[in-house]
């Protein structure tokens, strides 16, 4: 071989590059945007329901807050409480299910197209590959609740007044204060689907079936869900990922009581390293037959 | 990480082939041996091409050659760099078309090339777009760009796996069953791009299933059957080890087989108006002669040279049965 062949040098920002390349793909999936279009229609359908509730003046959730999701009663009185509402329905669920789906794809989609084979001999490195699906799950996780969070916000402020708030313990805050604490509590509902996103990714390195693992994703999901709810398993509730997920409402009180909001970060930093760690030493080992 | 590791691999040392495994093995984990301690070489700047019934094994040497697949003992080394452990410094270097194209159909040929082009390391994002561009003029695909992948013919998707492999500048191409599914203009327009390409000083590395397709491009060829390597060689050589056929071609084939019996041809056998047999030890010009004094009318008489396929079946013994 020529030795004028000139020396081929890794772009310092190829990492980048690679990341942006999945963050395209993925956001160009139709599955994808079917997804964020499910999460955008739900804050919808709560302000239409809570509007046509409420038509005839009575306040919504039976005046106590005695069903629905939170902060459901107060959404006549300030558009901005459909925000918390729209992220109270959506958190136990639609949220982390579709998490779960784009996760659950992440890597065993591409080996069951075939294309897995192909990125990795480009070669796009197994570790650096993991880490940008990784990455990309992650912004996912972001971008699904801000849709949420922007869907709600647009639609109470078309259907409901705004103004300054009551927190929950009673204080009154201004608005710009609030659309602060909205956005906070978004970024704390996005870090509470990390577990799932880790959980997810870590399946999606088991199977060459994109299929199985979504299923198998939303399945664990569930049974979460489930075993959360089973009061003779309490030992095994501060270790289930979705154990924490309403902590969020406590930033709407004054001062913000912080135990089960750290205990909710921890827990999902607990749940990225196991998973993250699992994922990798699985994805890196593996003999690619796909 | 990566900086050092992804420089310049050595160049291929004089005697060491492009592609060198020594007593490559592979034991799938449910116990079937899929490779048995194959000594591979390939000499650089030859197309290779890559037999074996379906089944033989010539998929799992591919991706072990990838670093797709680890092996479970022995070593493979391609361009002069143990695999799969220098696979980042390696496959920069390396265009490869395995099992059929992938493709993402919801993205558009071109975004497609785009995107695997990211995933190479040291691919420049800035030449990217004329890189992705001068790849489609390449395999002839240009038209049908921003077309949706999954719209395409089997063939353009065979075409766009190829301009993925043509991307950069590469110094090996390893092409699985290239020209599966392109109509015969394709194939013509494939065998002559791998010709381009091995003149360029490429070294092609082409299995398929088209002995006569092989015996057309390649310089050398190996032949691989329940795992193990029959033989390796260059393809004249391979092809010279196999008999060729005597055939006469004749209205009166009952006659000719007659005489070809009493003047010593063995295995005689007719076909209509053919009748063939082993190639004597005498002079082929008594043998007809012999023929034209029995009153025999001959339309044709001479040696047919052996193809690739006979020898392929005399080493296999089973031509392209799926191996059990």
């Amino acid at each position: 071989m020529s030795q004028a062949e000139a020396v081929r040098r890794v772009n310092p920002l190829w990492t980048l590059g690679l990341f942006r390349s999945e963050l395209l793909t993925t956001f160009r999936r139709w599955r994808t945007l079917a997804l964020l279009g499910v999460l955008a229609a739900v804050p919808v359908l709560v302000g239409i329901a809570v509007r046509i509730e409420t038509g005839n003046g009575s306040s919504a959730g039976g005046g106590g807050g005695g069903g629905g999701p939170a902060f459901i009663s107060q959404i006549t009185n300030n558009g901005l409480f459909l925000v918390f509402t729209a992220l109270a329905a959506t958190l136990p669920f639609f949220l982390p299910m579709a998490i779960g789906v784009v996760a659950g794809d992440a890597v065993a989609g591409e080996a069951n197209a075939g294309t897995l084979r192909y990125l990795l001999v480009a070669p796009a490195g197994r570790s650096r590959l993991l880490l940008t699906k990784y990455a990309t799950v992650m912004t996912f996780c972001l971008v699904a609740t801000l849709v949420v969070a922007v869907s709600a916000l647009v639609t109470g402020a078309l259907l409901f007044p705004l103004g300054d708030l009551t927190t929950i313990s009673g204080t009154r805050i201004s608005f710009s204060e609030g659309l602060a604490r909205a956005l906070l509590i978004a970024l704390v509902v996005a870090v509470s689907l990390i577990g799932v996103a880790a959980l997810g990714l870590f399946v999606s390195t088991l199977t060459n079936s994109g299929i199985a693992a979504m299923a198998t994703t939303v399945g664990l999901l569930i049974t979460v869900q489930i075993v959360d709810q089973i009061p003779q398993l309490h030992a095994l509730h501060p270790y289930l990922f979705s154990h924490y997920w309403l902590s969020f409402a406590d930033l709407m009180r004054e001062p913000v009581y912080w135990d089960d909001l750290t205990k909710n970060l921890g827990l999902q930093a607990l749940y990225a390293a196991v998973f993250g760690s699992a994922a990798w030493a699985r994805f890196t080992a593996k003999d690619i037959t796909a | 990480m990566g900086e050092a590791s992804a420089s310049e691999p050595d160049g291929v040392r004089a005697g060491e082939g492009v592609i060198t495994t020594r007593a490559l093995t592979k034991r799938y984990r449910g116990g079937q041996l899929a490779v048995d301690g194959l000594h591979l070489t390939v000499p650089a700047g030859s197309v290779f091409g890559f037999l074996g019934p379906n089944g033989s094994g010539k998929t799992t040497t591919i991706r072990m050659l990838m670093g797709l697949i680890e092996p479970t003992s022995g070593t493979a080394h391609v361009l002069g760099r143990p695999m799969p452990r220098s696979a980042r410094a390696v496959l920069p270097h390396v265009g490869a078309l395995i099992e059929g194209p992938a493709l993402y159909g919801f993205l558009s040929g071109r975004d497609n090339l785009l995107r695997y082009d990211a995933a190479d390391p040291t691919a420049d994002p800035r030449t990217r777009r004329a890189r992705v561009a001068a790849a489609l003029d390449r395999v002839g695909l240009t038209a049908a760009a921003g077309k949706k992948a999954k719209a395409y013919s089997l063939g353009m998707k065979q075409r766009l796996g190829l301009a993925a492999a043509l991307l950069q500048p590469r110094r090996l191409l390893v092409l699985d069953e290239p020209t599966n599914g392109l109509d015969p203009q394709g194939m013509r327009e494939i065998r002559t791009l791998v010709r381009e390409l091995a003149s360029d000083g490429t070294t092609v590395f082409l299995s398929s299933h088209l002995l006569d397709e092989i015996e057309q491009v390649c310089t050398h060829a190996a032949v691989m059957a329940q795992g193990r390597l029959i033989t390796q060689g260059p393809v004249a050589d391979l092809a010279a080890g196999a008999r060729g056929r005597l055939v006469v071609t004749t209205p009166d084939p009952a006659d000719a087989a007659r005489v070809l019996k009493e003047q010593g041809v063995a295995d005689v056998v007719v076909d209509g108006e053919r009748v063939t047999g082993e190639v004597p030890e005498r002079d082929l010009a008594e043998v007809n002669a012999a023929l034209v004094t029995a009153g025999v009318r001959v339309r044709g008489f001479g040696a047919e040279r052996a193809s690739l396929e006979d020898a392929f079946v005399a080493l296999t013994g089973e031509g392209f049965d799926v191996a059990g």
